[in-house]
């Protein structure tokens, strides 16, 4: 991303156009996780340590194949098992690979408080630079999916990257490569889009799944993260994926009007006793009133 | 406290106002609000996130806000300790505040007399006792923000930005009051100690209550 982000859009002095303009265009990447081609075998959240450069951490057996409750500082990529009991009392395993959703309208760099901490490039990925990050915790409250987890060590938050460092270089992420169903698919946003639509359509009419449908969330603007679900009006189901997610309000109010209001109040709050001194001036008391007061 | 005596140099006899207990509070209390202040601005706006590098940068201003607020919030607890009595209403005081008009345009004379603290006072102090309290429950929530569930997160985001708004308020127009506005309130609250008049003119109930028994 360095490199394309220098890449020069005007030049002076220069007859015609830029010399090498446009032959790579920067594309919004997405990734597409289709739930139902997932087997639950876990080499993506293996591959993701392995190209992250994590040990693997300890797990936490809860009564199901997942490895632990929720993604982890330093565990980015997990499987969400939930068995649902359906309406003829059939159960399905449903697998769900739990990962940061690379918001188009990211709720934690909304909630962030620290320059550059977190940053979206050009290609959609939402990227924390632990650099800046102060370690405030303000990006847990932004996000509707639960993501970013807060390392006590160094104080710092993280998240997956979507392996910007491999995009970048032209290489999909660890996860996908590691996938060996081919549920995982890396493309454009507008490529996986269709090859969602496709697939969905597919389960809807050749294999019985009337709601299957594709998980793009518009309350966030779409997401760098894509599903398709066995049954898209249930998304819930799946370890708790929320139904629409948006920017809590909360966090909307708090970094929006809130924000022009306070800054209003302060402001005017100095400026009320700058007036005042002006018009009125202190309150003096002269010495020589303790007898002129004992006078009176 | 109710010593009267005259200051070698002084043209005039001084009284004790505060004693070292409370200044020790009051400016435990006032350093911490203000460390608590220039990092909370800094977190509160883009726009005012330089002020992070005045004491450390961001990650360390992230590092003891809360703890400042902690001593804050004690040291607050504790003034409520040394002055909880002093600071209730009396009808002394709603005479006042039905005057508060000449406090404020400075036609003293015209006010009704009152004890060792003026409804103002009172009212800030409650302000900040209930605004620390607030404070630290919220900040609690944003401090440990991974522990609790959405709804707790957002219901402390909103309090916590709600309380330091009010007492940011109440702190412009206490510091302008005790150093600008009301000369030698600053100078009580260093030394501990008023000039007779001072006392006379601004808490006459006080003063006579505390030089009767001389």
């Amino acid at each position: 991303m360095s490199q394309a982000s220098a890449q020069i859009r005007k030049i002076s002095g220069h007859p015609g156009p830029v010399p090498g303009a446009n032959v790579e265009p920067i594309y919004t990447v997405c990734k597409l996780i289709d739930t139902t081609t997932c087997i639950g075998c876990k080499a993506c959240e293996v591959a993701c340590l392995e190209w992250n450069g994590y040990p693997f951490r300890e797990t936490v057996f809860d009564n199901s194949y997942q490895t632990m409750p929720e993604t982890a500082w330093n565990y980015w990529n997990l499987i969400k098992f939930n068995e649902v009991e359906g309406a003829d009392g059939s159960v399905s395993l449903l697998m769900r690979k739990d990962q940061c959703m690379h918001c188009a309208e990211p709720g934690c760099l909304a909630a962030c408080p620290a320059d550059g901490a977190i940053v979206q490039y050009a290609n959609g990925i939402v990227d924390f630079q632990q650099d800046h990050c102060i370690g405030c915790g303000y990006c847990v409250n932004g996000c509707p999916f639960n993501i970013p987890k807060f390392d006590p060590a160094t104080k710092k938050m993280f998240k997956c990257t979507l392996c910007v460092d491999r995009v970048t270089e032209g290489l999909e992420p660890a996860c996908i490569k590691s996938c060996p169903t081919g549920c995982l698919h890396f493309g454009t946003k507008d490529d996986m889009k269709d090859l969602a639509e496709t697939r969905a359509q597919q389960l809807r009419e050749h294999y019985g799944f009337a709601k299957a449908g594709v998980y793009d969330p518009p309350g966030v603007g779409g997401t760098g993260v894509i599903y398709v679900l066995h049954d898209a009006t249930n998304p819930e189901a799946y370890g708790d994926l929320p139904k629409d997610p948006h920017i809590p309000w909360t966090v909307q109010i708090w970094k929006g009007p809130a924000k022009w209001i306070g800054n209003l109040a302060m402001v005017g709050g100095l400026l009320g006793v700058v007036l005042h001194y002006m018009r009125f001036g202190p309150k003096r008391v002269e010495e020589q009133e303790e007898r002129k007061g004992g006078e009176s | 406290m109710s010593a009267s005596h005259v200051v070698p140099g002084s043209r005039e006899s001084r009284i004790v106002r505060y004693t070292f207990d409370e200044r020790i509070h009051h400016w435990l209390a006032g350093i911490s609000y203000v460390y608590c202040l220039i990092t909370g601005l800094a977190f509160w706006s883009p726009y005012l996130f330089w002020l992070a590098a005045l004491v450390g940068g961001g990650a360390t201003a992230r590092f003891w806000h809360p703890w400042s607020g902690v001593i804050f919030t004690i040291s607050v607890l504790w003034m409520y300790k040394l002055w909880s009595k002093d600071m209730a209403t009396t009808d002394a005081d709603r005479a006042w505040s039905k005057a508060m008009k000449y406090y404020v345009e400075n036609e003293d004379e015209k006010l009704p007399h009152i004890g060792r603290f003026n409804q103002g006072q009172k009212t800030f102090f409650w302000l900040m006792l209930y605004g620390a309290i607030l404070l630290l429950l919220s900040g609690l929530g944003l401090w440990f923000v991974e522990s609790i569930p959405a709804w707790l997160r957002h219901l402390s985001i909103a309090v916590h930005v709600i309380a330091a708004l009010a007492t940011i308020a109440g702190f412009i127009i206490h510091v302008y009051m005790g150093t600008a506005m009301v000369r030698g309130g600053f100078n009580a609250i260093v030394t501990g100690e008023v000039t007779s008049s001072w006392a006379r003119h601004h808490h006459r109930l006080w003063y006579e209550q505390v030089t009767r028994n001389k």
